[in-house]
């Protein structure tokens, strides 16, 4: 299918100049991708709405104080010196037919592909009571910055013997243990700081990434001051009360001195604009070349596209990206790209020095990404002190790695 | 392996530069961890550039659990003999 979708969209154009690929979106997916691209000879834009990124990788250690925000603003100064066009403007429609992307303007920009990389948006119809406004006050701090700094505020500012809340929503989502060390930090802040208050996990699900890591160290690190309400005790959150800080699950309600509502997610606007998302708000693709399983010739990456066994991370997106872009090129050139391999590696801190990790490797299988049999798996449940100080010292090294490669 | 240095050498003559091009199975993914350009002050060491017997040599230790590893014994066990030939020669390729 991807072959043939290729012969059909080289135009004339190639032949005489080069080919012009458009990426939207300045994540770790499309700008790994749109610097991939261009360094693949090929005649690149990048259309991103925002002037500077913010990673969400480590935003929860900026929540507990461990770290600043600004430590996670990236610019598009090195993409642009290496020849990436970078526009920075919301791409708001994608017309098909005649292969141009939209800005907010009302710019056109062709393209012989296109990349999505958008990301994900938070549904604010998904939760009764839970919607931008909301959001105001019961921050979700999926996406970092002002509400990263909204939730470190209330955290900061509520006194000693306060509740904290943290609501985590049914899979799938960015990044599955994203939830788990959020909790797990602003435990240790709660802990180091405001030793008389509690915080409560109420939870979509009955079992999660990395649980048997995360639980044991809870109960070494965080007696009774963490507890986690799985499903099956009630954990579902149904509707939350912004104005009382109140969150409701069937089993009753929960008020909260702050509250973290981390909502259901799908992709972003574009995606669904462009028809390239199914009715899950996600977007199924070919994982050979990223190619749209709905429009060809468009290609989807990070934590938009449906991975299968590969989670939405930045691990994930910035490796998705390499692969999508050098099929991309082969495409481009008419030839068919062989089957990839990806890794994924997530690093989660539970406590400053504390840091535990899941891998996994992926090949192709059908529609998704299957997982490598006997590959990937989680850090020893039983390793000493110095391993897990170890991995908490290779989980920032990692995050300066992967945004150097990406930005720097 | 020959074809992966076969499209290497034609985007040789393509294109200036073709780092992130043409990467056998795997191979993209591990700069993730493994910076490219060998950053200072960073505890993941370097992999880029190096011998490709010696990241054999590594892989196959870790993959059979006969070298230390906090992560890469994980990693290893996803990747063949052939696999593991074919990414350490372009890694030990590039810069
Ligand atoms: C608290 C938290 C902790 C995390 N920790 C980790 C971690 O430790 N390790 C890890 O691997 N992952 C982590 N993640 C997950 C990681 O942040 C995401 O998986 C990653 O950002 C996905 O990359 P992406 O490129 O798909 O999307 P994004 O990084 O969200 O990038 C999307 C970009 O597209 C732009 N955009 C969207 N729509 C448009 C449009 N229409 N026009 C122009 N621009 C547009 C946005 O402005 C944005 O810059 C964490 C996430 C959270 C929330
Ligand atoms: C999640 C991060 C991560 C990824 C992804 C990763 N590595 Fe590693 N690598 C490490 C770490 C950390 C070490 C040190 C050993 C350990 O703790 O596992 C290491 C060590 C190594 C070494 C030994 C280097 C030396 O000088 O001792 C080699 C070779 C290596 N990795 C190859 C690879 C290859 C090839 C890939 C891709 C297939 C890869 N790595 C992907 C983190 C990673």
């Amino acid at each position: 299918m991807a072959g043939a979708a290729a012969s059909a969209l080289v135009r004339p154009a190639l032949a005489q100049g080069r080919a012009k690929v458009v990426v939207v979106g300045g994540g770790f997916g499309g700008a790994t991708c749109a610097r991939a691209l261009r360094r693949a000879g090929l005649d690149v834009t990048l259309v991103e709405a925002e002037a500077t990124y913010m990673a969400c990788p480590f935003s929860n250690a900026v929540i507990a104080g461990l770290r600043g925000l600004e430590e996670l603003r990236f610019g598009y100064g090195a993409l642009r010196r290496e020849g990436v066009a970078v526009v920075h403007q919301a791409a708001v429609a994608v017309e098909v037919e005649s292969r141009r992307v939209v800005l907010a303007d009302g710019a056109g920009v062709p393209y012989d592909r296109l990349v999505l990389a958008p990301g994900i948006d938070l549904r604010f119809d998904a939760l009764p009571g839970y919607d931008a406004r909301g959001a105001e006050t019961l921050p979700h701090a999926w996406k970092a910055g002002a509400q990263t700094e909204l939730l470190r505020r209330q955290l900061d500012a509520m006194e000693d013997g306060g509740t904290v809340v943290v609501s985590v929503p049914a899979n799938p989502y960015r990044c599955p243990p994203g939830p788990y060390e959020r909790a797990s930090l602003i435990a240790h802040y709660l802990k180091t700081r405001k030793p008389r208050s509690k915080l409560i996990l109420l939870d979509s699900k009955d079992s999660f990434s990395k649980q048997r890591l995360f639980q044991a160290a809870w109960a070494s690190l965080y007696p009774g001051l963490l507890e986690h309400v799985p499903l099956s005790a009630g954990g579902a959150v149904t509707a939350v009360d912004a104005a009382e800080r109140t969150l409701s699950t069937d089993f009753g309600d929960h008020r909260a001195s702050v509250a973290n509502v981390i909502p259901p997610q799908q992709a972003g606007r574009i995606a669904r604009v462009a028809g390239v998302s199914d009715r899950s708000g996600w977007c199924p693709i070919d994982p050979v070349t990223f190619e749209s399983r709905l429009r060809p010739g468009i290609h989807v990456i990070g934590d938009a596209a449906i991975g299968g066994a590969i989670p939405k991370s930045a691990f994930a997106a910035n490796a998705e990206a390499k692969v999508c872009a050098e099929a991309v090129a082969g495409l481009l050139r008419d030839e068919a790209p062989a089957a990839p391999k990806l890794i994924n590696t997530c690093y989660s801190l539970v406590a400053p020095d504390y840091g535990i990790s899941i891998a996994g490797v992926y090949r192709p299988a059908g529609d998704l990404f299957a997982d490598v049999e006997g590959a990937g798996g989680t850090s020893p449940l039983d390793a000493p002190l110095s391993v897990r100080a170890l991995e908490a010292r290779y989980a920032e090294d990692w995050f300066r790695i992967i945004t150097a490669d990406v930005f720097g | 392996m020959s074809a992966a240095h076969f499209v290497l050498a034609a985007l040789a003559v393509a294109a200036p530069s073709m780092a992130g091009a043409a990467a056998p199975p795997g191979a993209s993914s591990c700069a993730g961890c493994h910076s490219e350009a060998g950053r200072p002050n960073v505890a993941i060491p370097p992999i880029h550039g190096q011998p490709a017997a010696e990241i054999i040599a590594a892989m196959r230790a870790y993959r059979a659990g006969e070298r230390p590893a906090s992560v890469m014994d994980r990693i290893a066990k996803g990747f063949s003999d052939e696999e593991i030939q074919a990414i350490a020669a372009w890694i030990s390729a590039q810069r």
